[in-house]
């Protein structure tokens, strides 16, 4: 059997690259699956968590952090479409201001 | 699920979840995405939360990912000629996973390493969670809906071109 601490490992790792990936890529989309990866992450955490405790909270809050991607992932989609017709470009360095 | 497993799944996990940042196109980090978030559910399976896997690949890898998919392909997003920004940024980055390994060796090294619990008959199962859900967590599970409704009003809004 896999100790906690080895899933809180790859949680962190999984964070950290999800972190480096907002940081570094410039691109909207590719920032919303770091994003995600992060998301991601933290659901590990959760569900190790909870089977350690033996409890099932943690899973039930991973429901409702789906729930919450899934409507951020349609709503930035949406305003990601927007910007592309006002703009022509998913560059996060050429879309600096929200208004113009 | 064996130490073994964990290693060679944990692996294969990190080189896709590397892969969705670093790859140059779009629709390249989107299939990644698919492969790292398949790869987490088998974690879930490790840890016995039957209806977390299965919505992880209903939901997540399934409906989220194709989504992203869509997108991608509807604004025909080029693939970049350079992926990394300015050193200084890359040099920052650096320096906070490196901070991050020590944090993460110091806290593995001081962890006990003893084997997770043994949990009750029909632990993480569809039955069990709803039952929580609909009674410890019917407050937040009512609040998800309405946010889920919000966001589908303002994802139509936006969509449109005039409103």
């Amino acid at each position: 059997m896999v100790p906690l601490s080895w899933y809180l490992v790859l949680s962190a790792a999984l964070f950290a690259i999800g972190v480096a990936g907002v940081l570094l890529r410039r691109n909207l989309i590719v920032v919303f699956m770091a994003i995600e990866l992060m998301l991601n992450a933290v659901n590990l955490s959760f569900v190790a968590f909870a089977r350690q405790l033996g409890a099932e909270d943690g899973q039930v809050i991973v429901f409702f952090v789906m729930a919450v991607a899934a409507a951020e992932a349609g709503v930035g989609l949406a305003i990601f479409i927007q910007l592309f017709r006002a703009r022509e470009t998913l560059q996060a360095d050429q879309v600096s201001t929200l208004r113009w | 699920m064996s130490p073994l497993v964990f290693v060679v799944l944990a692996a294969l996990t990190l080189g896709a979840a590397v892969a969705v940042v670093l790859n140059r196109n779009p629709v390249y980090s989107a299939l990644a995405l698919v492969s790292t978030l398949a790869l987490l559910s088998c974690f879930f399976v490790g840890l016995e939360a039957y209806l977390v896997w299965a919505l992880q690949l209903v939901v997540y890898a399934g409906a989220i990912v194709v989504l992203f998919l869509f997108v991608i392909m509807l604004l025909n997003v080029q693939r970049e000629e350079s992926v990394l920004p300015a050193p200084g940024v890359v040099a920052g980055v650096g320096v906070g996973a490196g901070l991050l390994a020590l944090g993460v060796a110091h806290a593995v090294t001081r962890a006990p390493a003893v084997a997770m619990p043994a949990v009750a008959e029909g632990y993480g199962s569809p039955a069990h969670l709803a039952r929580r859900l609909f009674t410890d967590y019917l407050v937040p599970f009512e609040i998800t809906s309405v946010l889920l409704l919000v966001a589908i009003v303002g994802a139509v809004v936006l969509g449109k071109r005039r409103i």
